[in-house]
């Protein structure tokens, strides 16, 4: 008896034990490979960040009843960005198949590029770009090739209450946004707002207020640029008009959240932020004050560009079928669902001339004046190194200019590109 | 105690007694260990080999740059205690030379969280004991509805610290509640001490329960006879408090101590959440522990090499407490067998 229990124990250790080891070596089952149509084509798996709108589904649908050879298994990660990144990279690092399309944030493609995670669109799989958006193309590339192609894009728009404006012109500068701060302080609230919190919102309008002005923050080898009078005076119009409150002090702590709740109460008289707001201030009882009397212009200068590309793996065994379910991803039908039911900005500039469009989402004529204008975040295979080192030092400025002090914005600046020269080495 | 009154000392046991003792012995400690295996065996899995792989992994280097013709990377390899060195020196690798890190590397940070992990583990702990003493005194009391308040007191412990960061987090909203109440303007989550602060607030009221109950415990074992006779003596409440209730508390309070530091040293979640590490000048709230899980983004030998400062950092500091403060957590299996076998 007693032997029996031990070996049952044992046993059940064992199994434990078992268990874990498998957690830890990754799903690696669901094999995709073997069956189907031969050759590179067969049943794949698309792997995307959790779709609240449920369009995938719907897509996946469309697709499979259309090709029943190769079809296409869903599997959405969690909403968190960190953790798709993270999902995607143990996949590719243990060399898996079993994902054959995936989604990835426009930051990633570099680094997956660089780490040959994923297959070049040229030769037999490439793909024709020509229809697609300019700035949105280029997020896809790296070192001149073309790893991953446009799915759906974003980019920030100048929110502003029109009310308090009159007659004033809608600013298309940064300077002359800040010129019309006088409005706003008789107004009794705050004349601008960006992202300044410390996280990847930060880079992004880090990223615009060197770029509006004229600078560049890397060079097309990922070498920092940020030595230049240009990317001097983007930084200090920022620094300057934090130390002179123009940009509120809490703004040190805004995200898009609270950038949205501050204008949405009418607390700011100019906002950047992405166009999801539009639909917020529609829905969200606290914007009920100022819902007349808001609109919305193209971002005043130039914008960072958000959004997703969709990559072949390079582990993949069915890429003929993976690369034929990215150009049924980004047609002209599959984008019109996309901002039908998921508000995803569109990536081929023929649909913002679209009528049927324009009309029932008008902000999309002010979206593609903003996306002409815009510019990625540098395209480095180094980028979260890269971006920390940005947050790290453009943080400090801004949270030493809130409080009055003056920044030595050459010496942040300097410091901003040694970090990044420092991350670009890998340690 | 006088040594005509020793008594005789019994006779030893017949020799092969003594041997079927020893052999009852080595079996019982066989048993022993075959029982032990499974535990063993599992611990070996899920603490000795991620460790070990870990140490090793920081050993090593993903890559060593990219290949400017290609623009991939190319293949990393050995290098020593590279990765610690870099860590404790705060030096990066720049064009294959070691200088010093810029700021905002990661490297740059190191010492900068090692004094906030500290200030946190410091700071939570003796806030937390005083606080948690003063509320283990009120729930020793005897009164009417005690249940209630012990039940209420653990409500904090209960909720898991993501949540209970979240709702810090708002409390400490710019525009959010405890600026409204206090009629400040301070930016919680941004101020370098206020964000600190923040943190340290949260935490306190967090864990100050769990303190406050293994307080409770060592209270209940101090028998009630000791402060009657204090009371018969005619000591004071203060002379009571430090001559009877410390010393014998003592030996709950060492251990609580170190659990709640070795908890603190570790802390992530809190900061995470309620500051992203950031605060000052951006790393005013950054723990060791949040520097690695942002150094897992950019290296993973790397962060392997930081985490393992971490654990022995961590380590380091209980074997210090146990030694000074004689905490007794391994419990004293050696000295009671010595005690039983000076009696026999």
């Amino acid at each position: 008896m007693k032997n029996a229990i031990r070996v049952a124990a044992a046993g059940a250790t064992l199994a434990l034990a078992g268990m874990s080891l498998a957690a830890c070596s990754g799903s690696s089952g669901g094999g995709t490979s073997g069956s189907g149509g031969g050759g590179d084509t067969g049943p794949i798996t698309y792997v995307q960040g959790k779709d609240t709108s449920g369009v995938v589904v719907i897509l996946a649908d469309m697709w499979n009843k259309a090709h029943p050879k190769e079809k296409v298994t869903i599997k959405q990660q969690t909403d968190q960005a960190d953790q798709q990144l993270q999902d995607l990279t143990q996949h590719f690092q243990q060399k898996l198949s079993d994902y054959d399309v995936v989604s990835t944030d426009v930051v990633w493609t570099a680094e997956f590029a660089a780490k040959q995670y994923l297959q070049p669109l040229t030769g037999p799989y490439k793909l024709d770009t020509s229809a697609f958006l300019p700035s949105v193309v280029k997020t896809g590339q790296y070192n001149g090739v073309q790893y991953a192609a446009p799915s759906s894009t974003d980019s920030q728009l100048l929110y502003y209450r029109k009310d308090l404006l009159g007659s004033t012109p809608v600013p298309k500068t940064l300077e002359e946004l800040f010129g019309t701060c006088s409005i706003a302080k008789k107004a009794g609230i705050g004349c601008y707002a960006g992202q300044y919190a410390k996280y990847e919102g930060l880079t992004v309008n880090f990223n615009e207020a060197i770029t509006s002005a004229g600078g560049t923050v890397v060079d097309a080898k990922g070498k920092p640029t940020l030595n230049t009078p240009e990317a001097q005076k983007g930084l200090q119009l920022i620094v300057d008009n934090f130390k002179n409150g123009n940009i509120p002090k809490a703004a040190v702590t805004y995200q898009e959240a609270q950038g949205l709740n501050a204008f949405e109460t009418g607390k700011l008289l100019y906002l950047t932020n992405w166009p999801y707001m539009v639909g917020d201030i529609k829905s969200n009882a606290q914007a009920a004050g100022i819902r007349s009397k808001y609109a919305i212009a193209p971002y005043p200068g130039k914008s960072a560009v958000g959004g997703h590309n969709l990559a072949i793996s390079a582990f993949s065994k069915h890429k003929k079928t993976a690369l034929k379910f990215i150009q049924f991803m980004e047609s002209p039908a599959t984008e019109k669902i996309l901002i039908d039911k998921a508000t995803l900005a569109p990536v081929r500039s023929s649909q913002y001339t679209d009528p049927s469009l324009t009309k029932a989402y008008p902000y999309l004529t002010t979206l593609k004046a903003s996306l002409d204008n815009a510019e990625a975040r540098p395209i480095t295979p180094y980028y979260n190194g890269v971006t920390s080192a940005i947050q790290n030092n453009v943080f400090q400025a801004l949270q030493s200019a809130s409080n009055g002090g003056s920044p030595d914005v050459k010496k942040v600046l300097d410091s901003t590109a040694q970090a990044i020269t420092a991350a670009s080495q890998g340690g | 105690m006088t040594a005509v009154a020793a008594p005789p000392r019994s006779q030893p046991p017949k020799l092969a007694g003594r041997e079927s003792a020893e052999a009852n012995r080595r079996r019982i400690t066989r048993i022993a260990w075959m029982l032990l295996a499974p535990t063993i065996i599992a611990m070996l899995i899920v603490v000795a080999y991620p460790i070990a792989v870990s140490i090793f992994q920081s050993l090593f280097t993903d890559s060593s740059g990219i290949d400017p013709k290609t623009g991939l990377f190319t293949k990393g390899g050995f290098v020593g205690v590279q990765n610690y060195l870099n860590w404790l020196l705060q030096q990066c690798q720049i064009g294959g030379k070691s200088q010093a890190c810029p700021a905002g590397s990661p490297q740059a940070g190191f010492w900068n969280s090692v004094f906030v992990t500290f200030l946190f583990a410091v700071v939570t702990v003796a806030l937390e004991t005083v606080i948690g003493i003063w509320m283990a005194f009120i729930m020793n009391r005897d009164f009417r509805g005690r249940g209630i308040l012990r039940a209420a007191v653990l409500v904090p412990w209960a909720i898991p610290t993501a949540v209970t960061a979240k709702l810090w987090y708002f409390i400490f909203d710019p525009s959010g509640v405890l600026n409204t109440v206090l009629h400040t303007q301070i930016l919680w989550t941004s101020d370098l001490w206020a964000s600190r602060w923040a943190i340290i607030i949260a935490d306190t009221w967090k864990t100050t329960p769990f303190m406050a109950l293994l307080i409770l415990a060592g209270l209940q074992l101090i028998p009630e006879e000791t402060y009657e006779a204090a009371r018969m003596d005619g000591a004071s409440k203060i002379q009571t408090f430090f001559r009877i209730t410390v010393p014998l508390l003592k030996p709950a309070l060492v251990v609580a101590i170190l659990f709640r530091t070795l908890d603190a040293l570790r802390m992530y979640d809190l900061p995470a959440i309620l500051t992203g590490g950031g605060g000052g000048g951006g790393q005013g709230t950054t723990t060791l522990s949040i520097l690695v899980v942002q150094q897992i983004k950019q290296s993973n030998d790397s962060a392997s090499a930081l985490s393992t400062i971490t654990f022995i950092l961590i380590f380091a500091v209980a074997f210090i407490f146990i030694r000074l403060l004689g905490a007794n957590i391994t419990g004293n299996a050696e000295k009671q067998r010595k005690a039983v076998a000076k009696e026999a």
